[in-house]
């Protein structure tokens, strides 16, 4: 019995200290610029549809020192490599030594799908976040809202936990968004360095967040319109 | 040009295909000098055939690459209340009706419509309403939507996190601080050598030299 609570409170111990060393983590902001170094390496965290066109335009924005781009896509994702490649060939042509990889982890979630399941897919996608963003150690993640993203901010958050590295997670919110944050977008309301939202009423209800207004273009590149 | 090109997206929805194609709705078309009626109607079961609707000129489809052309070809786009259909035809400079599929559950897609109707970038309207408004709608009163900025993103993050475009191979970069043009480097910190201040990160102040 005594084992039994001499463990228990020992692991007591641990959480808290870990919980404490998360604020830590959270609240310092970044205080050494990535910058600063000449160049910052992103985690691109690349949602289907939707997310995909927002998120290239995003990445498409950046601009060369943002380099290494590392695209993290979800296994079930079809079309948005394609889209990548062609972004990535648009920017060589100015750029030379531009590197850029991608990466497929398992979904964390389909779209409706039931909550019971939703909470083993997104560990399952964890077990793949963790190594891969362990192996990568981006200075910045960059993710606009899909699913995929939870999992890798979470690891991305983990490195700088255990001390190996600052990781910035920094999140912008689906021009969809007008009055209500997405899920993803609440729970990492808290636990992102910068948090763009792109409709001042958002900016009005969460105040930790960052209106620079519209960021979203309208899609220049092919849209398709394919089931 | 006169044509009219309706959309409903990557999913289905035969409810506006049929209210568009029934003749009332024909009828309100012609009357303000629609000929040409085009509909994409994805994965719905009518596919209206080319003599569906006297007087008018239809040209059904399923799916495109890309239906961009589509989009600026037309007079009038009528959509489902997606974004991507929304932002690729406000984003063409089109004038836009939206029509609300009300069989589905309230979902949050419906957010950015409301807003870009109370804004007048679109109109707004259901199939049990689609005729009417049809009927009355006023176009000219339907305001341009301005492009996004995602440099704004771009310019927030650089500054934030001292990333300067110019020194990627390492050249020192000098900026202007535009409040009292003092100068300071890459590698300093963020404020100004001659007052100390640090300008808010979003500040149309700092200038890149």
């Amino acid at each position: 019995m005594a084992v039994f609570l001499g463990v228990l409170s020992g692991l007591c111990l641990v959480v808290a200290l870990l919980v404490v060393r998360l604020f830590v983590v959270l609240r310092s902001g970044p205080q050494s610029r990535p910058g600063e170094k000449g160049s910052v390496s992103v985690l691109a965290v690349v949602g289907s549809g939707g997310h995909t066109t927002e998120m290239l335009r995003l990445m498409e924005s950046l601009s060369s020192s943002y380099s290494p781009r590392h695209y993290v896509i979800a296994d079930t994702d079809h079309m948005s490599e394609d889209k990548i490649r062609t972004l990535e060939a648009a920017k060589n042509t100015l750029d030379l030594q531009q590197k850029f990889t991608i990466h497929r982890i398992p979904r964390s979630r389909e779209v409706r799908q039931a909550w019971s399941s939703s909470v083993l897919t997104t560990a399952n996608a964890l077990l793949y976040s963790v190594p891969l963003v362990f192996r990568l150690r981006p200075d910045m993640v960059l993710c606009n809202g899909p699913g995929t993203c939870v999992p890798l901010c979470v690891a991305g958050l983990l490195l700088g936990l255990l001390g190996l590295k600052k990781v910035l997670i920094v999140y912008v919110e689906s021009i969809c968004r007008v009055e209500t944050l997405s899920l993803s977008g609440k729970i990492l309301y808290h636990l992102s360095d910068y948090f763009f939202v792109q409709w001042s009423t958002l900016k009005d209800k969460y105040p930790r967040s960052i209106y620079v207004g519209r960021i979203k273009n309208p899609p220049r590149l092919q849209t398709p319109v394919l089931g | 040009m006169t044509t009219v090109f309706v959309t409903v997206g990557t999913t289905r929805f035969d409810e506006l295909i049929e209210t568009v194609t029934s003749q009332e709705a024909v009828q309100a078309l012609l009357a303000r000098g629609y000929k040409h009626l085009v509909l994409q109607v994805g994965r719905g079961s009518v596919l209206p055939g080319q003599d569906s609707c006297p007087g008018m000129t239809v040209h059904s489809f399923r799916f495109k690459d890309s239906i961009a052309e589509d989009i600026q070809g037309a007079d009038l786009v009528i959509g489902h209340a997606g974004a991507g259909s929304c932002l690729e035809a406000l984003g063409a400079g089109q004038p836009l009706l939206v029509v609300v599929n009300d069989r589905l559950m309230d979902n949050h897609q419906l957010e950015l419509a409301r807003r870009l109707h109370a804004d007048s970038h679109l109109l707004y309207c259901t199939c049990s309403t689609l005729t009417q408004t049809l009927k009355t709608m006023d176009l000219s009163a339907l305001k341009p939507f301005s492009q996004g900025r995602p440099e704004n993103f771009a310019t927030f993050l650089d500054r934030a996190e001292s990333v300067f475009p110019g020194d990627l191979d390492g050249r020192q970069v000098a900026s202007q601080c535009g409040t009292c043009s003092g100068h300071w480097r890459v590698g300093q910190l963020n404020r100004c050598l001659s007052t100390g201040l640090v300008p808010p990160l979003w500040s149309a102040s700092w200038q890149t030299l």
